[in-house]
């Protein structure tokens, strides 16, 4: 498709915009649309943020499959172990098995993921800080994308990446 | 062994003389740890059990916050001695009847216990008579202090105190206070009660009883949630909310039957009275219904002659175990009923 108004490049922008009920549509080059004052680049991040939180929700889902399938490297625990005998192997365990231990620690405690209490001798108080708003932020971010508030679901991913 | 101390004496945290001690019996907090840089229990062999419990052990007993202590070996002792520390409290089930090398270190006055390789590598307890669950947190967090300046607990930044399931994680906190419920039973509120403490991520388990069957309308009622909830208001829920209420209820109860069913209330009182004081063989099962009886008898002031006191002692002393190491021999179950008859008629004639 070529660009509506130069008429010379490929219309990479496509708008639509509906005024008083009436839906026009618009196909124009990038040089175009940004003369036209259109902000195309909070249309990429949405873009670039939509596929990223899908590809999460994808490796979400392999991660759990993986897991399924693995044993720990500390102490030979399995999940099918687990699901046996209800204890778990190691400290280590609950790295390897994040994703599926981490349903199961959310439902036995009342929604909770995040630890608050006491701190053994040797432990930074920073260290747990920072841990505690990464968690923070990883929630607000999931309730932005379920609200499809991605404007600031946004924010909070820029956020949470330089923290990172 | 320091058992046969043990077992004549009234356990310190059956006193009498504590808040609210005419419905609550005693006041428990327990914290889970484990060892970083080892396997939690049912990856480790017998070698790294007893690694464990030699690291755990010297570090507890170097402690010098904690008094008189002593230490038991329980993978060692017999089933009967291993019963009595279950009777009196002091360890688990589970740790008595554990596989390989575990142990539990027990203060002389009975309210502070460490159990090493139960589910976790440590179990540190504290105890306290009536409601008393502050004095119990700012003891058990000290002690928890000092050992871990001593040893590194397996931590993460994100889920706390790391254990072997991982319903105990966070703070690895479990409160637990012991009720004597008579006239929530004989009123028919329990369910009520059971269901409101469903509700508020509670459990309630019968204490003397096997799993959740109570014995003697005994009841202990603890936490769940260990994760996104501070040591300190978990307490403080049980201290000004959870504990006061259900007392409150069942001195309710105790009042309405004082005023409606006086006869039904002393019937039940004067045979369980009865009963004990006559009978000639009796199962513990038995023993501990007609003591709660009695025990709500004296609390609601229908029996003046005998103390609160010898009841709390019968309780303890009329159990299997304690009836065995006081006779100085294994007793087989119609020994014991013979026996238990006999101690409770020397105690209540």
């Amino acid at each position: 498709m070529q660009c509506e108004l130069c008429k010379v490049k490929a219309a990479t922008v496509h708008l639509t915009e509906i005024i008083d009920g009436r839906r026009t549509e618009s196909h124009l080059c990038q040089a175009c649309a940004q003369k036209e004052g259109i902000s195309i680049k909070s249309q990429l991040s949405l873009n670039e943020l939509l596929s990223s939180l899908i590809a999460a929700h994808e490796q979400t889902d392999e991660q759990g499959a993986a897991e399924a399938e693995k044993s720990c490297p500390v102490c030979g625990m399995t999940m099918d172990m687990f699901r046996k005998q209800a204890v778990l192997g190691c400290p280590n365990d609950y790295e390897v098995f994040g994703k599926t231990l981490e349903q199961l620690i959310e439902k036995a405690h009342d929604g909770n993921l995040m630890h608050k209490g006491k701190i053994p001798a040797g432990v930074s108080q920073e260290e747990v800080s920072n841990t505690n708003k990464k968690e923070e932020l990883k929630k607000q971010l999931d309730r932005a994308v379920a609200a499809e508030d991605y404007e600031l679901a946004a924010k909070l991913r820029d956020q949470l990446k330089t923290m990172q | 062994m320091r058992l046969n101390q043990l077992s004549l004496k009234i356990s310190q945290w059956f006193n009498t003389e504590a808040p609210l001690s005419d419905v609550v019996i005693s006041s428990r907090i327990r914290l889970a740890r484990n060892l970083a840089g080892h396997k939690f229990l049912c990856r480790c062999d017998d070698a790294e059990k007893q690694e464990i419990l030699n690291i755990l052990k010297e570090t507890i007993l170097s402690l010098d916050q904690l008094g008189d202590i002593f230490f038991i070996d329980i993978s060692h002792g017999s089933d009967v001695e291993r019963d009595l520390l279950v009777e009196r409290q002091l360890i688990s089930r589970n740790l008595a009847a554990g596989i390989g090398p575990r142990g539990a270190v027990i203060a002389g006055n009975e309210l502070f216990t460490a159990q090493i390789n139960e589910e976790d590598h440590l179990r540190l307890s504290t105890l306290a008579p009536g409601l008393n669950l502050d004095k119990c947190w700012q003891r058990i967090n000290a002690i928890d202090d000092a050992v871990s300046r001593k040893v590194k607990y397996a931590f993460s930044s994100k889920y706390g105190f790391l254990t072997a399931c991982p319903t105990n994680l966070g703070t690895g906190i479990r409160v637990s206070v012991m009720l004597h419920l008579p006239a929530l039973k004989m009123t028919e509120q329990l369910k009520q009660l059971f269901e409101s403490a469903k509700d508020m991520n509670l459990t309630v388990r019968g204490l003397f009883g096997e799993g959740t069957e109570a014995v003697g309308d005994f009841f202990q009622i603890s936490n769940q949630v260990t994760l996104g909830i501070c040591e300190e208001k978990t307490v403080e829920q049980f201290m000004s909310l959870i504990i006061p209420k259900i007392v409150e209820y069942e001195r309710l109860a105790r009042d309405k039957l004082l005023a409606k069913d006086t006869t039904i209330l002393d019937d039940r009182i004067s045979r369980a009275l009865a009963v004990l004081k006559n009978a000639k063989l009796i199962s513990s099962h038995e023993a501990m219904f007609l003591l709660s009886n009695l025990r709500m008898g004296i609390n609601m002031g229908r029996i003046k002659e005998i103390s609160i006191d010898t009841i709390n002692e019968l309780f303890l002393l009329t159990q299997p175990a304690h009836l065995q190491i006081n006779k100085g021999r294994s007793l087989d179950a119609e020994q014991r009923d013979i026996l238990r008859a006999e101690t409770l008629r020397a105690k209540l004639n």
